[in-house]
């Protein structure tokens, strides 16, 4: 099968318009006449769901979580980007484009990013609209801040939680649309299948996660919007109930899997402190922007860092890229301080760590400005680790934060199986290889404000949809399967918990396909998930029943998918034989330490088809034009 | 918008809600407090001495709330049914609050909140006992061996002479005490008057009525028992 | 530290449910309440028992999925914290600790400490939005907020929907809850248009769910994870007083064309 991007010619400025007007459209009165499936309530399923139900379709919402309103997306502290220029100092809709593009290490589609720049003001605007409480200044006027090292202040936020208001704000849309009986919501309801019928995704089959009622509902377009898969890792900043269960159904019922590896490791991370861990709290990158990085210049040296005199430390951000300082992109501050590490620098008990330090910001600016800016973070730090950041520095370290990759998707977000829509982090996304701050609330939101609504039209305008009941063969095959799985997860009973899987496996991700990769820990990682999945499968210990709340079968389910994505992953980090943005191959690296890019054999978006439990998945390559931001060598010093 | 404030007969609904059972509770709180205060205002003048005609300034008083019939009872009625909009609102909010938590928690600790607040279930039924006795004891006179109509003065004397009925009074006004303690602070937030500036104070305001109010009552008792006043 | 657990155990919705002690070893400070349970929990399972249900998810104080009463307190003894952000260094070896769900009949328990939220979202429902259908907004900056009023929104609109103050609430009420959302918009130009229907609706729907009512005694302001203050039930109850006295019935929509 060919891979057909559907991505538009012509100026890139008037792709986008070009493509909405040569799209088909429903009229109203027959909108009401489809139905369509969205699994996952974040920024992308909240928002395309309300969305999708204003406009008059019949729309079926599902979550794994008790309400829409708790999605990931809400955890996102720092803001959201767009090229909205308030602030007057040169940001247009060009620039972000160029940014995201390079900041993405040329690894994403250049139709989709500037479609996504060009939707960012618009963003704005809806969320104002929607009463989202975004930060302003004394005249009333909207505050932006710079963010993630953009040299441009296009950042708007709502204090240390913008996702939080932004996702509030898709979710109150959404509950409006839920009282109106326009959308049925599913809460505590996780999809684990996906039911493709005559070759188009027809529905989804679900497991109520309180009864245990496996379910079968059919539509004539399905909506994934489920998110990252960043706890493979197992230790992530996702929330503990992150999976990919959705996206790996899909993509076994045929969707591709698109650059599996880019995973974006976060720079500002508060370290582990022991086995128990179980999960990581990010510190908002914001923080960077007072804060100064630095290790011991000595290894070893375990003084506190008050003693430390400044002759001593290594400010190494600093000192290695002096332009950006403390600012660089994620990817490379994550690497350099992971470098530190590695030469025995690192701080804290476990030498996993660096310092951020914010004696010299309190000094210049006084505690009660730092306080206004950081207060809540510097509160919430204290909380976990029993220190104050006032009076020392605070430690650091990177985790896993985001992943770039996901199923891969064409221009009007359609996946490889007609009708199968995915959004936001689930897709492959607009984001290359390298995510910058700020840009997933943005890529959430426009896609399910505003493509959605537009591609999904066209799609269904475009096709004729057959009746379809329940008793359909692929609908009966699938939920057989979801039960039969079920009942086999609780039928092994072995000696080992689920968790203390998941946990072998994220030591396995992390050491092997994390901040940095190479060929040998790879191939090693491979062999040793599979034999880490077939002991799962002969040893785990998932007690309870199948027929009512068991949180230990749900997350059962979610390991065995992990265990076969890192696989996956391990095999397309081991295929992309360059390094770009979060994927560090040791193999591609300057004199110097820094990502070696191959745009000669490599600038091509992987596509994973699967071909069997027992076969190696199939390469599918997109190749990445770039028309209008030529492809350089990211520097930062 | 959901149906449920769309249904014609608005003002039988618009009390269904607590909001405005609440907004009840505070109208006829301020008015009883009012009530209270200017009562207690009059009993104080159980000090003073007696004019140059002999006669108490309490008995004077007394004459005087009783010159009009109509302004009498029409005083007395309003009061009443006062009293009955805050003492139906209080079993409707007590009713929905055992509604509301059906299994109560094997431990439960409070913070912050105040002993009074946390008692207005209890304090106001006995505030509402030691009403219906103090009606009989010195408006009506069952529960008082001696007493005399419209001889005031005389009436709390004898009636505070005994221990236990001063005991009983000064019980009583504690309570009252914290009922309002709690319900002159209450009554604002209830009617949605709140500013961070102007609570606190507003807090320590209704501290202070309630314990001039319940200082002002109970000197009495204590001051007959003492032998002070004759 | 060693720690004893009374933890509420009840199988389903219909159970009766009871206390059941168990005793922990080993709890290191640094955990957090979470992943203490997570270890007894690890422990339960080896043993063959099953595990305590709880809910949670992003761990990070912000979701508002996880929170249950430690010892008499919503969400535990640390101000302004969920029980996925406290640490065990807020407790001391050979503390006794009792582990209850929210209790309200809104609230109906699901399983062990995890209960049915459900009716917040339909609080929500009932009002808690601004009706504006996407593409239909004006320009960003087309709307000036003084600072003030966006920042005692914002501070209204951090409430994470836990469900600490049902809990915490001798009368098992919303107020906080609906108050923070009725606040939030209610002082927001975007929210003007609605405003007085959006308090009716949404303190109705409260009462429909069952909820109590608010008697101003400030426990749920002392619980609340986010700081939400008492000053929102008061906004709440203005709204509500307002909208009802000056309440008309809807007028037909004339037809066009």
């Amino acid at each position: 099968m060919a891979l057909n991007s559907r991505t538009p010619s012509g100026p890139i400025e008037s792709r986008w318009d070009n493509t909405k007007f040569e799209m088909k459209l429903v009229n109203p009165a027959n909108k009401r006449k489809y139905s369509v499936l969205v699994v996952g309530s974040g920024l992308a399923g909240g928002a395309a769901a309300a969305t999708l139900a204003e406009l008059g379709y019949n729309v079926k919402c599902f979550c794994y979580q008790d309400s829409p309103r708790r999605a990931h997306s809400i955890a996102a502290q720092g803001g959201i980007n767009a090229a909205k220029n308030y602030q007057n100092d040169g940001d247009s809709i060009y620039r972000l484009f160029y940014d995201t593009v390079k900041g993405g290490d040329f690894r994403a589609r250049e139709s989709n990013v500037y479609r996504l720049a060009q939707i960012s003001v618009n963003i704005i605007d809806q969320a104002v609209a929607q009463g989202v409480p975004f930060a302003r200044e004394y005249g009333g006027t909207l505050a932006n801040r710079s963010f993630g090292g953009a040299q441009v202040s296009r950042t708007f936020y709502a204090r240390g939680q913008t996702g939080q208001q932004l996702l509030l704000g898709a979710y109150q849309a959404l509950e409006r649309q839920i009282d109106a009986g326009r959308v049925k919501m599913f809460p505590r309801t996780e999809m684990l299948d996906l039911i493709v019928i005559d070759g188009k995704a027809r529905g989804i089959v679900t497991r109520n996660l309180v009864t245990g009622q496996t379910d079968v509902h059919l539509a004539d377009a399905v909506i994934l919007a489920t998110g990252g898969y960043g706890n493979v890792f197992y230790l992530s900043t996702n929330a503990k109930g992150c999976n990919v269960t959705a996206s790996w159904r899909a993509y076994k019922r045929g969707a591709f899997f698109g650059n599996p590896c880019f995973t974006q490791i976060h720079p500002t991370c508060i370290p582990v402190s022991g086995d128990y861990q179980s999960k990581l709290t990010l510190m908002s990158e914001s923080l960077r922007n007072d804060g100064r990085i630095w290790v011991p210049v000595k290894a070893g040296d375990t003084r506190p860092p008050q003693q430390i005199p400044d002759s001593e430390r290594d400010y190494f951000l600093e000192r290695i890229y002096p332009s950006f300082g403390n600012l660089v992109p994620r990817d490379v501050a994550s690497r350099a301080a992971k470098r530190m590490c590695d030469e025995g620098r690192g701080v804290g008990p476990s030498g996993l760590g660096v310092y951020l330090d914010f004696a010299a910001s309190i000094e210049r600016l006084g505690k009660q400005a730092i306080s206004e800016r950081y207060g809540n973070l510097f509160e919430m730090y204290e909380r976990i680790t029993g220190e104050s950041p006032y009076e020392t520095p605070m430690r650091i370290f990177p985790a896993v934060h985001y992943t770039m990759g996901g199923l891969w998707v064409d221009y009007h977000l359609m996946s490889t199986v007609p009708g199968l829509f995915v959004l936001g982090e689930a897709n492959f996304s607009d984001h290359g290889a390298n995510r910058l701050g700020a840009s997933a609330l943005m890529q959430g939101l426009a896609d399910g404000y505003f493509v959605i609504p537009f591609t999904i039209g066209n799609y269904l305008a475009s096709n004729k949809f057959e009746k379809v009941s329940e008793d359909h063969p692929e609908a009966k095959a699938a939920k057989a399967q979801v039960t039969g799985r079920v009942e086999k997860l609780l039928s092994i009973k072995g000696k080992r918990t689920v968790d203390s899987f998941h946990r072998e496996l994220g030591k396995i991700m992390w050491e092997n396909c994390g901040m940095a990769r190479n060929e040998k820990g790879l191939k090693d990682a491979i062999t040793r998930i599979k034999a880490l999945r077939e002991e799962f499968w002969k040893n785990v210990n998932v007690l309870g029943e199948s027929n009512d709340l068991n949180q230990s079968l749900e997350k059962a389910g979610r390991v065995a998918d992990f265990l076969e994505l890192g696989e996956l992953m391990c095999a397309d980090a081991l295929d992309r034989k360059e390094s770009c943005g979060g994927h560090f191959r040791e193999e591609y690296q300057t004199p110097e330490g820094e990502a070696m890019r191959d745009d000669e054999n490599c600038a091509y978006a992987a596509a994973w088809e699967y071909t069997g439990d027992d076969k190696p998945a199939a390469l599918h390559k997109e190749p990445l034009t770039f028309e209008y931001v030529h492809p350089s060598q990211r520097s930062y010093k | 918008m959901s149906s449920s404030a769309t249904s014609p007969a608005r003002t039988a609904r618009m009390f269904d809600a607590p909001v405005a059972k609440k907004a009840v509770m505070a109208l006829s709180g301020l008015v009883l407090f009012g009530f209270v205060l200017v009562h207690m205002l009059g009993n104080l003048q159980v000090y003073l001495p007696p004019g140059p005609d002999g006669r108490y300034a309490l008995d004077v008083y007394g004459e005087t709330l009783h010159k009009s019939a109509l302004v009498l009872w029409g005083a007395r009625s309003f009061l009443l049914l006062t009293a009955l909009a805050h003492i139906v609102s209080a079993i409707q909010l007590a009713q929905l609050k055992n509604a509301a938590r059906p299994t109560a928690y094997v431990k439960q600790t409070a913070i912050v909140s105040t002993y009074a607040s946390r008692t207005m279930y209890w304090s106001g039924p006995i505030v509402l006992a030691f009403l219906i006795y103090h009606l009989l004891h010195f408006t009506t006179g069952q529960a008082h061996p001696d007493f005399q109509h419209m001889h005031v003065h005389e009436n709390v004397i004898k009636g505070f002479s005994v221990w236990y009925v001063s005991l009983f009074y000064i019980v009583a006004m504690s309570m009252l005490c914290m009922h309002l303690y709690h319900g002159v602070w209450s009554m604002f937030q209830s009617l949605g008057l709140a500013h961070p500036s102007y609570t606190p104070k507003l807090k320590l305001a209704a501290k202070a009525f309630a314990a001039i109010v319940a200082a002002g009552n109970i000197s009495i008792p204590l001051s007959v028992l003492a032998g002070l006043v004759k | 530290m060693r720690l004893t657990l009374n933890i509420w155990r009840q199988k389903s919705p219909t159970d009766q449910g009871a206390m059941v002690r168990y005793s922990l070893d080993n709890v290191s400070e640094h955990m957090s309440f979470l992943e203490m349970l997570d270890v007894l929990n690890e422990q339960l399972i080896t043993k063959g028992e099953e595990p305590v249900a709880f809910d949670h998810d992003c761990r990070e104080g912000i979701c508002g999925m996880c929170g249950f009463v430690i010892n008499g307190v919503a969400h535990g003894p640390r101000r302004g914290t969920t029980v996925c952000q406290l640490h065990m260094r807020s407790f001391h070896d050979n503390e006794e600790l009792f582990l209850e769900p929210w209790r309200a009949a809104a609230f109906p328990v699901v399983k062990d400490l995890v209960v049915n939220r459900s009716a917040f979202d339909r609080i929500i429902g009932a009002g808690g939005y601004v009706s504006v259908p996407t593409g239909s907004a004006t320009d960003g900056n087309s709307i000036l907020i003084p600072k003030a009023e966006s920042d005692m929104a914002m501070s209204a609109a951090a409430c994470i929907g836990c469900g600490a103050c049902v809990a915490a609430c001798p009368n098992a009420s919303a107020s906080l809850f609906t108050g923070a959302k009725i606040s939030h918009l209610g002082l927001l130009p975007q929210g003007q248009p609605e405003r007085h229907a959006r308090a009716l609706n949404m303190v109705a729907q409260a009462a429909v769910e069952g909820f109590g009512n608010c008697t101003n005694i400030g426990e749920c302001e002392a619980v609340c994870p986010k700081g939400i203050q008492l000053e929102n039930i008061a906004r709440m109850n203005r709204d509500y007083l307002v909208g009802a006295i000056t309440y008309r019935e809807p007028q037909a929509e004339a037809g066009a064309g």
